[in-house]
């Protein structure tokens, strides 16, 4: 049996806590439990949305120890693709934008394939945007020192939001895109939508997850977590690491491309304020530091709980307070996000869920084998006499 | 290298193509940093002429193709070898055409940029130093300066937001504005001594407050003996607490110093310069040599120089890294909080500044080398003057005003990592 400690049952804690909290808060503000029940699913839907990301996180810095401080610029290339491309060619006055390939997209009517088919195209092409895109970043900055990289990263997403504000006619510049459509939004009336989207999101994150943890498991990802713990190393045994980094921040973004989409598809506005630093990065990074990072399912706790504590202190704000402090509510979320991140690797550095020390699945099955064997299989050879094997 | 240059076919498929550029990545950077420096004088020349330049920087891409191209795939293996110092060169003479240009044609930004540049500069000093021997990137060095712009607001007015907009409360017992006679502008410059004794206080708070955060947060990760990631992550951190202490006290609407009007004169060259900024000229060279003498002259500089150099072999020899490792953060705090509070002379206050102004901060210290004062101020004024005189020039959307620093970092990561005084890694 394992035993149980404070440690392993902490994240535990967190989740129930902030379901509670989230739950609670709702249900005082909502009065009944059906609107509570409708706002937790939505709530739910844009924690597996934060979760892709935080997934991804961890994949480049985790797993890798590539330093992406620039993920708000996947974030936003991600989810302007999606729109771009689902969003209907007719133009209102007051939006301007390239694109619109959404209902082209319908290849096969009697499918409906209008209902899911762009919406793959989308979340395809957002991927494989932002994964170019890394791709470009990556060949100067990944040779050097990692704190380069974390600053280029900046520099990249400060760039492509004053992209997204200046150029009029990619995405309406500061105005944003709405109407995005969503995907299957044409099988359910307008009020059950989330539960649907909510299903969508969570199957995404669990083949993310499944994907994930096993590419980490395989020799590819032991490569990666060699190369984080120590490069030269890792390239005394023969591999590149360079070439390693790259795949890793690369797949990193193009499923931070995936999350974009999906964030578009679910918040059917976007502008190019959405995707601020604050949000867009430092959440994400939040997530990954609190969850513990290195560790899949650590990071999806992480999300769950840095989103619940994001989405009840934006609820509290509307309790009776003074006015000096209802207007300073979200500065001090922010600034409780920054403790965190400081606390959490000061007190806490390996998060809620530590990462485990893993080996080859093939080591891990030959080890249980030879445990299996010591406690139930055939007895073991007699043990020959101490004396003896201290001579020899 | 001729002979392989010679054996490769006339017309080349497109694979062999894009494996050819591919394996010559830095030659094509050399030859396109090149490119650029034609393009650059003809469009600072038609700016000359014409008030405003109508040369749009997709011009370059067809030229590109058609001439880096055949060059890359034909030369590629002779260049090489000198690719680096070829690719230096070329964005030496970027830089050189683009400062000619600018005083020739657009002295008004060059102006502008100098100042704003000499303020990088002064900010960029902190990271470098912190760089060259804490070994980390310090990204809460650009909220910090706008928090020193903050501060000086407090010592100034004594006020912080209250309640409302426009409804601010008093919590200091005092304020520099009430010192007799502080209110009175010094000589032409548009602010009295209260504004220095606000600075000088300022300059105190963020010495203490940065070794405070020494204190409380790097120290214990450096003891524990954490990854430089590590460090970094946590001064994105406490960027973010910054910010967001500045946003709870101050509010989010911008500020400023003193309503009053800027005066300006005339230099001889027809340069206009405002008087604050001969203010903010002189200050930073001034505390420019400061740090030089400090550096190479007192035996904390040499301390701290052995520390960037090789902190365990110093520790060794006796030098008390910890009291090193304390005056930088002291040194830098002052120096960022002179930066900050010049910056508020210069431009309104705003919260979200600090993060955005990390960009420019950065780029200065790479550009000079890392771990190198007379680098920062190298790199600062030239980031200012790029920055400043690319938009007031036309040649970039004002929009895009930050994200010049942003494309100069780049491409100095591509060009020359170690920058331009920096050692070689």
């Amino acid at each position: 049996m394992k035993r149980l400690s404070v440690e392993s049952l902490l994240p535990a804690l967190c989740v129930v806590l902030a379901t509670v909290v989230i739950l609670g808060v709702s249900f005082e503000q909502n009065g009944d439990l059906e609107r509570t029940v409708r706002f937790y699913v939505g709530f739910l839907g844009v924690a597996a949305v934060l979760a892709i990301f935080a997934l991804a996180l961890n994949l480049q810095w985790g797993n890798t120890g590539v330093f992406n401080f620039g993920v708000a610029g996947f974030f936003l290339i991600g989810a302007y693709t999606a729109a771009i491309i689902t969003k209907e060619p007719d133009r209102t006055s007051f939006e301007d934008y390239f694109g619109g390939f959404g209902p082209k997209l319908d290849i096969a009517p009697f499918l409906h394939t209008d209902q899911w088919f762009p919406f793959l195209v989308a979340i395809v092409v957002s991927g494989a945007v932002c994964g170019l895109i890394a791709y470009l970043i990556s060949i100067p900055t990944l040779r050097l020192r990692e704190d380069y990289l974390a600053i280029a990263t900046i520099g990249v997403a400060e760039l492509t939001r004053r992209i997204a504000i200046e150029e009029q006619s990619i995405g309406n510049g500061t105005r944003g895109l709405g109407n995005i459509p969503g995907p299957l939004q044409g099988t359910v009336n307008a009020n059950d939508y989330r539960y649907v989207f909510l299903t969508v999101a969570i199957v995404l994150v669990v083949i993310l997850f499944i994907v994930l943890e096993r590419s980490v498991r395989s020799p590819w990802g032991r490569v990666l977590r060699a190369l984080r713990e120590d490069e030269l190393t890792t390239e005394a045994s023969g591999k590149s690491v360079s070439a390693y980094k790259t795949q890793a921040f690369v797949m990193g973004a193009v499923i931070m491309g995936v999350g974009g989409a999906m964030y578009a598809f679910e918040a059917r506005a976007i502008s190019p304020e959405t995707f601020t630093h604050f949000f867009g990065t430092f959440l994400i990074w939040t997530m990954v530091i609190v969850g513990g990072s290195g560790n899949n399912k650590g990071v999806l706790v992480g999300a769950y709980v840095v989103w619940a504590f994001w989405q009840s202190s934006l609820l509290i704000q509307s309790y009776d307070m003074p006015d000096v402090l209802q207007v300073r509510i979200p500065f001090f979320r922010d600034m409780i996000l920054g403790l965190l991140i400081v606390i959490v690797l000061l007190f806490m550095p390996k998060g809620l869920i530590p990462e485990r020390a893993r080996v080859s699945i093939w080591a891990e099955r030959a080890l249980r084998g030879i445990r299996q064997a010591d406690a139930g299989g055939p007895a073991p050879p007699p043990t020959p006499d101490k004396t003896e094997t201290k001579d020899t | 290298m001729t002979t392989t240059a010679e054996t490769t076919p006339i017309r080349p498929g497109l694979t062999e193509t894009l494996r050819g550029l591919r394996n010559h990545g830095d030659v094509v950077l050399a030859l396109i940093l090149w490119m650029l420096v034609p393009f650059q004088a003809a469009a600072w020349l038609i700016y000359g002429e014409a008030g405003a330049s109508d040369l749009k920087w997709e011009a370059l891409s067809l030229p590109l193709l058609a001439v880096v191209v055949p060059l890359t795939l034909r030369y590629g293996d002779a260049i090489r070898p000198n690719a680096e110092s070829i690719a230096s060169l070329g964005l030496a003479a970027n830089m050189a055409v683009f400062t000619v240009g600018a005083f020739a044609w657009e002295r008004d930004g060059l102006v502008t940029g100098v100042v704003s540049g000499s303020l990088f500069a002064l900010g960029a000093i902190g990271i470098t130093l912190i760089y060259g021997i804490l070994k980390f990137g310090h990204f809460a060095h650009g909220d910090s300066m706008m928090l020193s712009a903050y501060l000086a607001f407090m010592f100034l007015t004594g006020s912080i937001a209250g309640e409302a907009q426009n409804h601010d409360v008093q919590i200091l017992p005092f304020n520099t504005r009430d010192l007799p006679g502080a209110a009175d502008d010094i000589w032409r410059f548009s602010f009295g001594y209260s504004l220095l004794v606000a600075m000088g206080l300022t300059a105190l708070v963020m010495a203490v407050l940065l070794i405070g955060l020494d204190r409380a947060v790097y120290g214990p990760l450096r003891r524990r003996g954490s990854g430089i990631v590590t460090y970094s992550i946590a001064s994105l951190g406490l960027a973010l607490v910054i910010r967001s202490l500045m946003l709870i006290f101050w509010g989010s609407d911008p500020r400023f110093y003193s309503p009053g009007i800027r005066r300006s004169t005339e230099l001889p060259f027809q340069i206009h310069i405002l008087y604050d900024q001969i203010f903010i000229l002189g200050m930073a060279f001034a505390m420019m040599a400061a740090l030089y003498l400090l550096l190479y002259r007192t035996k904390l500089g040499k301390s701290m120089r052995a520390m960037s150099d090789n902190a365990d072999l110093s520790r060794i020899c006796g030098i008390n890294t910890e009291r090193t490792v304390m005056w930088t953060w002291a040194i830098s705090g002052a120096f960022v909080a002179i930066a900050g509070v010049m910056l508020g002379l210069q431009t309104q206050l705003r919260p979200e500044l600090g993060f955005i102004i990390l960009l420019p901060l950065f780029a200065s210290a790479i550009l000079g080398g890392v771990g190198s004062p007379q680098g920062a101020l190298v790199g600062g004024l030239l980031i200012g003057i790029v920055q400043e005189t690319s938009v007031t020039s036309g040649l970039v959307d004002p929009g895009y005003k930050f994200s010049v620093a942003a494309i100069v970092l780049i491409v100095i990561l591509l060009v020359r990592p170690r920058g331009l005084f920096g050692r070689s890694q």
